[in-house]
């Protein structure tokens, strides 16, 4: 299937619904983006229907959400899915226009959990992790320690 | 509403059963809880059965193709691992609202040895976000739930892991409980780690199980029984909008909703609480709730733990918190779970509680989680 496709069909996707991939990305950056309630200002990843909050309907505007934020509050798996490579850092990451994400911190000794993570900067790439049945990259937003 | 009371409960002891189905294991408690109350199916005007992993398998109804199909009117239920307690509450509205004067409600589980829950699902693999996009296994949320407690009030890792002691040591005495292993704070600490800071004790096992209990109205209570149990507050909550639910569940909120509601029910607060069977999924769980549930005040609960206050008072405690063992020992069949923590409070009430009897109890709070999430809080008392 991979090979069949040439280079024009080959598309990228994101692994997470509120990752916006630009046309001519790697040269743009992808990005988090999220959507604001008009009525009473909460914001939630990706697109929205209707306000979680309020309930307010068809009242929402897009927002592109921050590359950088800082570790909420985190764990360690140990025990996982098979396949899936372990121990991995799971955290809760706040981003500065007041929504969270959850997703693995990269940069951090995984065998040395510690409270002094907390509120440590991060920073988003989005980077290909995979290719999908159809053979186009999966892309994942992945957070790095700031240094 | 009218008055409602429990008058016969019945569980098998939760554990692995792979030779009986969940029907055959939830005829047996009902069947126990009928005869507790002195019943038959015959009476029974109503059934509500709490399953989750067959929720479209009309689980009731076989059950009653089991036991006697007398025709009464079925309700199957799931609400996540609150399935249980939100069938108990079904069976306490239709007896309340005047609608049935007898009521059946079952929770029953099999699981299996299903192991990690909260992920996976159909779909290309490539998309799975498991270990990219964080975590959404049970032991990693509810890990995160104890480390947003570290976070704000320096709560110890050994102070989680004294919940597991503690819950280990209660169970030693629960001849229904999935493991009777006690299981001193070095062995929890230096146990295989699973999401830190839940090592392998501090997670409760899979596991099947089945728990049942007759509801009636207090005029039919009288004819069956001189000792009912009152149902004093029956709570359910979903989760309110909260900053960073559901990208962080918040298994906080709805628990002090569901508190606050229930104490008002029952015109009692948690200083008149006699025991409390709480949601310890993961030991990281089960020390928040001391604070949602009011049980100490904020930031008061590792302290409380370190003191012993939650353990059985045969034992040293103030207020004893899981003396079934808790999810963490007597094992988490999920639909089964809900009805199960009442049975035991009903025991308790009854003074039929053996070795663990907690000394003249009299009032006892259920409280119960359903990731996604739901709440339930049921006050019962005699």
């Amino acid at each position: 299937m991979a090979q069949a496709q040439s280079a024009q069909e080959k598309k990228v996707k994101p692994l997470v619904p509120f990752l916006r991939i630009p046309d001519n990305w790697p040269e743009e950056s992808a990005y988090l983006f999220g959507s604001r309630c008009k009525a009473c200002g909460a914001i939630f990843l990706g697109e929205r229907y209707a306000c979680g909050r309020c309930g307010a309907v068809g009242d929402m505007e897009e927002v592109r959400l921050s590359d950088e934020g800082e570790i909420y509050v985190f764990t360690v798996i140990h025990q996982s899915f098979p396949g899936i490579e372990t121990p991995y850092i799971a955290a809760i990451i706040d981003l500065p226009e007041g929504v969270s994400v959850r997703a693995n911190v990269y940069g951090l000794d995984p065998n040395n959990p510690s409270p002094q993570w907390f509120g440590k900067k991060v920073r988003m790439r989005a980077e290909k992790i995979r290719v999908d049945r159809e053979g186009n990259d999966v892309i994942a937003p992945k957070f790095y320690v700031v240094e | 509403m009218r008055d409602v009371a429990v008058v016969g409960v019945d569980m098998v002891k939760f554990g692995r059963y792979a030779d009986k189905d969940v029907v055959r294991l939830a005829s047996e408690a009902a069947v126990g809880a009928m005869r507790d109350a002195g019943i038959t199916i015959k009476d029974v005007q109503v059934v509500v059965c709490g399953n989750l992993y067959q929720a479209n398998g009309m689980v009731g109804q076989r059950i009653m193709k089991e036991i006697g199909a007398t025709g009464a009117p079925v309700i199957n239920v799931a609400n996540a691992c609150a399935t249980g307690s939100t069938a108990f509450r079904e069976a306490y509205l239709a007896v309340a609202s005047g609608a049935y004067d007898i009521a059946l409600a079952i929770g029953c589980e099999q699981m299996g040895k299903m192991g990690l829950l909260g992920g996976g699902g159909g779909g290309d693999p490539a998309y799975n976000t498991e270990g990219v996009m964080g975590t959404n296994l049970m032991p990693g949320v509810f890990a995160m739930t104890g480390v947003e407690h570290m976070r704000k009030y320096g709560t110890t890792i050994e102070q989680f892991a004294k919940v597991a002691v503690k819950n280990h040591k209660h169970s030693t005495l629960n001849p229904y409980a999935q493991y009777q292993v006690e299981t001193p704070l070095e062995m929890v600490l230096s146990a295989r780690m699973i999401a830190w800071p839940n090592t392998l004790y501090m997670c409760c096992p899979t596991g099947d199980g089945a728990a049942a209990a007759v509801l009636m109205s207090a005029e039919k209570a009288r004819q069956y029984t001189t000792k009912p149990v009152w149902v004093a507050a029956s709570v359910l909550t979903s989760d309110p909008w909260t900053e960073r639910n559901p990208n962080m569940w918040d298994v906080n909120t709805l628990t002090r909703m569901a508190a606050k509601q229930a104490y008002e029910m029952a015109g009692i607060g948690p200083e008149d609480l006699s025991m409390v069977e709480l949601h310890d999924c993961f030991a990281t769980a089960e020390l928040v709730h001391y604070e949602n549930l009011m049980l100490v005040p904020e930031g008061e609960a590792g302290r409380w733990i370190d003191e012993g206050g939650p353990y059985h008072p045969n034992l040293g405690g103030k207020l004893p918190v899981n003396v079934s063992g808790g999810l963490l020992s007597k094992g988490h069949p999920l639909g089964a779970t809900g009805v199960a923590n009442i049975v035991e409070i009903v025991w308790h009430l009854r003074g039929q509680a053996g070795e663990r009897q907690v000394p003249n109890a009299k009032t006892g709070l259920a409280h119960v989680i359903g990731l996604g999430s739901a709440c339930t809080i049921h006050i019962l008392k005699v």
